[in-house]
């Protein structure tokens, strides 16, 4: 009852705002959610029936013809597993080193733990740049070969300390009564620690996996001629490329453009793209409280 | 004998010397497991990051890939020399800088619009629905927003043309991607509507951390919600903007590269290029490694003097460090 009434009475000025938002937010939505939906309605269209336009957000002539074509193309597949296989590697990889350097740091009995914190985070400022690094993984002979997508990112300063921050939130207490009963600090780390440091490590996890699916320049930086080492990315990005006018890039070859004369190439585009999004469509909102979260810890210790 | 010799306090301090070093040695002892659990990463952290800082002796020789680091002559500061009397570099800083501005301007003031619209809003499913859908541009690579990008501003049947055709804006596609003068503006539209959902979880944070007291009290003196959101939300996340906006003074020049890679074509070089794909095309591409390092170095030290005045400024205002 004073609910209603309070708002029949609330002020025209309110009232309008309330339009404003919803009118606001309303579009966000759809200028964000339409360019996808456009896209997938394209991937599933006949691409002959494409080319005449008027497709918004459901498929005209509906056909599988497209996904087929792409499916049957060799790299595709060898960049989805390498793809796929990157990510879980990465991201396991990457998780387990950055938790068990912030377990070190985040024990006020470590030694070592101001120098390593200051030797970490100038890491974040200092960077030797694009082409000494080149030289590095050249000397450590890893072009070509599968550690480059894995090595060269293994430990980032920013992600160990968002978990360090979330383990300094955990009492020392625990871990002295751990102590007391006989664990070692490996143990503590792998028994305790670790599961009670869930919420940021889904948050971590999140960011590496998604760095690990999305990343293309190593590939074409380092394995661009190594075709049992391509991945999705790297290909989308090449079909892209290719058949934008006048591109800065060469592409080394494109064995897209052979299967290209059976669909055309905007619908090989759509396609690849759907592709590549899906994955992380099926992830990203389950995991949203965990990494809202772990955003708001990260920002605060900057 | 020696210990006859020494005097009392001698003995004393040495004693405790060795007590100090003796509780140094059992704590690393205590500390193994520790030691075990970082110094494989610290190793690591030295030859990823700190080792290619070597590399930056490059920029003052003339490399030649196949000969060792002694048999390399050495230039001085040569490579500095010819970037700075480079036209192409004064073009890539322009194009760099420009897109950087427009960047932290409209990548501050979007979020910050969508943060405090998003928190007026009452229905918490609405809410929730609205905040999931803007944080999926954030997720997808910027391979797949390039290729979304340029079908929708794309001249057969793009979106973008349709709609600007349909209102009667323009009789023809326009061929957006193709035209120099609106480069900048793609990359930062494309930014915008990439990180804008993404880039309000901080705000939000920050206006639920303000009392719901003051707007209780803001009601009481007949504030309207315009006068509410003008008058206490704003206000409230006054220091945290201003913290993110000094912050991305630090990153001034280094915007990536991205972007301007996949968005960019010969037809708006001039007004693509930026200094990370200037590094790559002059420095790696056209195998001039030194000068390309020089590049990178001028990156990097331009990059920490911006960090120490942003620090500084930073210091002044809130008498805290952010380093």
């Amino acid at each position: 009852m004073t609910s209603k009434r309070l708002l029949g009475n609330a002020p025209l000025s309110d009232r309008f705002l309330s339009v404003v938002v919803y009118v606001f937010v309303i579009f966000v939505m759809i200028v964000t959610l339409y360019p996808f939906l456009n896209v997938l309605a394209l991937s599933f269209n006949d691409s002959v029936d494409s080319v005449r336009g008027g497709i918004t957000i459901f498929p005209r002539d509906l056909t599988l013809e497209n996904y087929k074509v792409i499916f049957s193309f060799s790299g595709l597949i060898t960049g989805f597993k390498i793809s796929v296989f990157r990510t879980v590697a990465g991201t396991v990889l990457g998780l387990i080193s950055a938790s068990m350097l912030a377990f070190t740091l985040s024990r006020p009995d470590f030694q070592g733990r101001k120098f390593v914190s200051v030797f970490l985070a100038l890491t974040m400022y200092v960077s030797g740049g694009l082409i000494p690094v080149y030289f590095l993984i050249r000397d450590l002979h890893m072009m070509g070969t599968f550690w480059v997508y894995i090595l060269p990112g293994l430990v980032s300063a920013f992600n160990v300390f968002v978990i360090r921050s979330f383990m300094d939130g955990i009492p020392y207490a625990l871990q002295e009564s751990a102590k007391l009963d006989g664990a070692n600090d490996f143990t503590i780390y792998w028994r305790l620690i670790l599961p009670m440091s869930k919420p940021a490590l889904a948050t971590i996890a999140l960011f590496l996996a998604v760095g690990q699916w999305n990343s293309w320049f190593d590939t074409y930086l380092y394995n661009g001629s190594a075709e049992a080492l391509t991945t999705l990315q790297y290909e989308l990005m090449k079909v892209l490329q290719s058949t934008t006018s006048g591109n800065n890039v060469d592409i080394h070859n494109s064995n897209m453009t052979q299967m290209m004369s059976t669909v055309s190439p905007e619908s090989v585009k759509m396609a690849i793209t759907i592709v590549v999004t899906v994955p992380i469509l099926l992830v990203y909102p389950f995991l949203q409280r965990y990494f809202v979260k772990g955003m708001t810890l990260g920002a605060v210790k900057g | 004998m020696k210990a006859v010799t020494t005097s009392s306090a001698g003995v004393q301090q040495q004693t405790l010397g060795k007590k100090r070093e003796r509780s140094f040695w059992r704590t690393a002892l205590r500390n193994r497991y520790l030691y075990m659990m970082s110094l494989p990463f610290i190793i690591w952290v030295f030859v990823f990051s700190y080792y290619p800082l070597w590399g930056w002796t490059m920029a003052f020789q003339k490399f030649k890939p196949a000969k060792s680091f002694w048999e390399q002559d050495w230039v001085g500061f040569d490579q500095f020399k010819i970037l700075f009397q480079d036209d192409t570099f004064y073009l890539v800083m322009r194009n760099t800088l420009a897109m950087s501005f427009m960047g932290i301007i409209a990548g501050f003031a979007v979020p910050i619009v969508f943060a405090v619209l998003l928190n007026e809003v009452k229905n918490m499913a609405f809410k929730r629905v609205a905040q999931t859908i803007s944080y999926l541009p954030h997720f997808v690579s910027w391979v797949v927003v390039a290729g979304i990008v340029s079908k929708m501003l794309s001249t057969d049947h793009g979106t973008i043309n349709e709609v600007l055709m349909w209102l009667g804006l323009i009789d023809q596609p326009i061929q957006f991607l193709a035209k120099p003068h609106y480069f900048w503006g793609i990359v930062t539209v494309s930014d915008v509507w990439k990180e804008m959902g993404w880039n309000t979880i901080i705000y939000l944070a920050a206006i639920a951390g303000i009392s719901q007291e003051m707007y209780e009290a803001a009601k009481v003196d007949g504030a309207n919600r315009i006068r509410q959101i003008w008058h206490i939300t704003l206000p409230g996340i006054r220091s945290t903007i201003i913290i993110l906006l000094i912050m991305s003074i630090g990153h001034l020049i280094q915007i990536g590269f991205e972007k301007q890679f996949l968005l960019g074509n010969n037809l708006v070089r001039d007004y693509s290029q930026v200094l990370d794909l200037y590094s790559l095309e002059y420095g790696l591409q056209m195998s001039r490694y030194s000068f390309g390092t020089a590049v990178n170095i001028f990156n990097s030290v331009v990059s920490i003097i911006l960090l120490f005045a942003a620090n500084g400024i930073f210091k002044k205002i809130t008498k805290e460090s952010i380093m």
